[in-house]
């Protein structure tokens, strides 16, 4: 079983990333689940949402503590929460941002992947709303989803011309991820 | 058998579901954290056509009570749902809908109940109903919460019943937790629960009279035909999830579920959500050798004695984990699993406060538990119960 925590702020789409996930997981054949950090919701407000993706169906309902895989939104949340907080040494985190892993400095075993999510976000939907093209780059990074089974979740998320631009932004960041590595 | 939908959804949506497919006729409730959800979506349902239902917006939750009391009486199939103090505010129209034998399902979308004020989960708003005469049913994941939300109508309405039934499902970690859930197709669900057909219902032409007052000569009388009819119910809560598990191949257990029980020297024993994750721990547990198992009871009133004692009475150590207190005396699933094995040389049972507003309970922390079990079977000294578990002492 693997486990994914997301931090973001109230609005950024932390908590429909992590349903997106969990459906689009589903619909690989695996089994799923996601929770938002439990009545952590504001706009604004620092935000937490974990993903479980498994080969057997999953009863733990406790908290995440051990993620694999942690994404950072919001490179501003650095001074406010500890983001490395139980990441296995052997995990990665994935920071949207245009820095580079050694211009951000982060102390961890962890790997570290940063990408311009914002950037591509603004270039196909014209708005800062940086989950989707995250989600195209953690499928880059990781393989635990296919490609092939986000995009009708995002679809099924975002309906009509909205669903496509994120289909597309999520499409451009996972080839943007995919040559950078 | 049939074979359903399954697809990833929150819990608050599979347990709409559950109501649309249940073809509620009035739904009436107020919104209230972790509950909000349930009845957003089932609002949204009403509002496009998709469930033909009379969704009445009111002020309060002693109102939404009040409604679905009133049109269930007249013989509508009605739904409401709260959490905390909201279904605090409908107390006193729980125990009215259960004295005259109103059959209203209603959620209890299970959070810890003020002060201090907090939105997260634990089981002290619907343990305040044990003595309301309801029966009472605990769900483990989204998927449960379905299912059992569909059979709580058929056991509600059955004229041998007729009561109103409360689902317990725990907030967050299964109102806002998405995972997959299968569903099942109208007409499946239509042929497994027919429309309600009232015994008595409140109509102008035939007028009768609800709820009448009851002297000294014959309150008593209600009394015991209503603790009857409960112990009735047991049997009605089996009768219906197997008839469920052999239509939908879904078994979440009846009054209870064991769990790798048969050889377990520890047991143990809890109510929703936090079932999960001590099976998942059980498992863990097993790899090495310790014999563990865990019994849920779903069924919290009418209590299972008789089903828990059989399962019980093979263990050396039970250990209760309860996510409410009675402030006073100590957890209220412990003190009946003690009273359902007295007299008997059966297990030594202990207590576990877990999950109290919403404190994780994690693989580790059952680990503890069990420990302790094993000292106490080992006849080691342990600390006074109950025990607190992940209590912060630096707070104290």
């Amino acid at each position: 079983m693997k486990e994914i925590r997301i931090h973001g702020r109230g609005g950024q789409g932390s908590v429909i990333t992590a349903e997106i996930f969990a459906i689009a997981a589903f619909e690989d054949g695996k089994y799923s689940q996601a929770f938002p950090r439990f009545g952590g919701e504001r706009r604004g407000a620092p935000v937490e949402a974990f993903i479980r993706i498994g080969d057997k169906p999953i009863r733990l309902k406790s908290q995440v503590y051990n993620p694999d895989y942690v994404i950072l939104q919001d490179t501003s949340l650095l001074q406010v929460v500890d983001v490395l907080q139980g990441l296995k040494p052997d995990g990665m985190i994935l920071v949207n941002t245009e820095k580079s892993p050694e211009e951000l400095g982060l102390q961890t075993q962890a790997q570290v992947i940063t990408f311009p999510a914002t950037q591509i976000a603004l270039e196909i939907l014209g708005a800062p709303i940086t989950n989707t093209a995250i989600m195209g780059a953690f499928l880059a990074a990781t393989d635990l989803i296919s490609m092939k089974s986000l995009e009708p979740a995002v679809r099924e998320k975002f309906p009509g011309d909205l669903g496509d631009k994120n289909v597309k932004a999520a499409r451009k960041a996972y080839e943007k991820m995919r040559e950078a590595l | 058998m049939t074979m359903g939908t399954k697809r990833v959804m929150e819990g608050s949506m599979a347990i709409a579901e559950a109501i649309k497919a249940a073809r509620v006729q009035v739904i009436s409730a107020y919104p209230i954290t972790p509950q909000t959800h349930v009845a957003e979506f089932l609002a949204e349902m009403v509002a496009n056509g998709e469930l033909e239902a009379e969704y009445l917006k009111v002020d309060a939750e002693f109102s939404a009570a009040s409604v679905v009391f009133g049109s269930a009486a007249t013989g509508a199939r009605s739904y409401t749902a709260s959490s905390s103090q909201g279904l605090l505010l409908m107390t006193e129209v729980l125990y009215n809908m259960a004295g005259m034998r109103i059959p209203v399902v209603i959620t209890g979308m299970n959070r810890s109940v003020s002060t201090p004020v907090s939105i997260q989960p634990d089981h002290q708003d619907t343990i305040t109903f044990r003595d309301t005469g309801m029966i009472q049913l605990y769900v483990e994941d989204s998927q449960d919460a379905y299912n059992t939300h569909i059979q709580a109508f058929k056991i509600g309405e059955d004229r041998d019943i007729l009561l109103p039934v409360l689902v317990a499902a725990d907030g967050w970690t299964i109102s806002h937790t998405f995972e997959p859930v299968e569903t099942f197709p109208q007409e499946e669900i239509d042929a497994f629960l027919p429309p309600y057909n009232p015994l008595y219902k409140l109509d102008p032409k035939e007028p009768v009279t609800f709820g009448a007052i009851a002297m000294a000569h014959n309150l008593m009388e209600f009394r015991y035909l209503h603790h009857q009819v409960m112990h009735h119910a047991k049997k009605k809560v089996e009768e219906v999830a197997r008839e469920f598990k052999e239509r939908f191949g879904q078994d979440y257990g009846g009054l209870i579920q064991e769990y790798r029980t048969d050889d377990a020297e520890v047991i143990l024993v809890a109510m929703g959500s936090l079932v999960g994750t001590l099976k998942d721990a059980v498992d863990e547990m097993r790899e090495t050798g310790t014999r563990v198992g865990v019994l849920k009871i779903r069924c919290y009133r009418p209590f299972p004695d008789e089903e828990i004692r059989r399962v019980l009475s093979r263990a050396r150590t039970v250990c209760v984990l309860d996510r409410s207190i009675s402030q006073g005396y100590g957890g209220p699933l412990t003190i009946d699993v003690k009273a359902a094995l007295h007299n008997q040389r059966g297990p030594q049972v202990l207590s576990f406060m877990a999950g109290l507003g919403g404190k994780d309970v994690t693989i580790e922390s059952v680990k503890g538990i069990v420990e302790k079990a094993q000292k106490v079977a080992d006849g080691i000294p342990v600390d006074e119960e109950p025990e607190f578990v992940n209590m912060n002492w630096n707070i104290v």
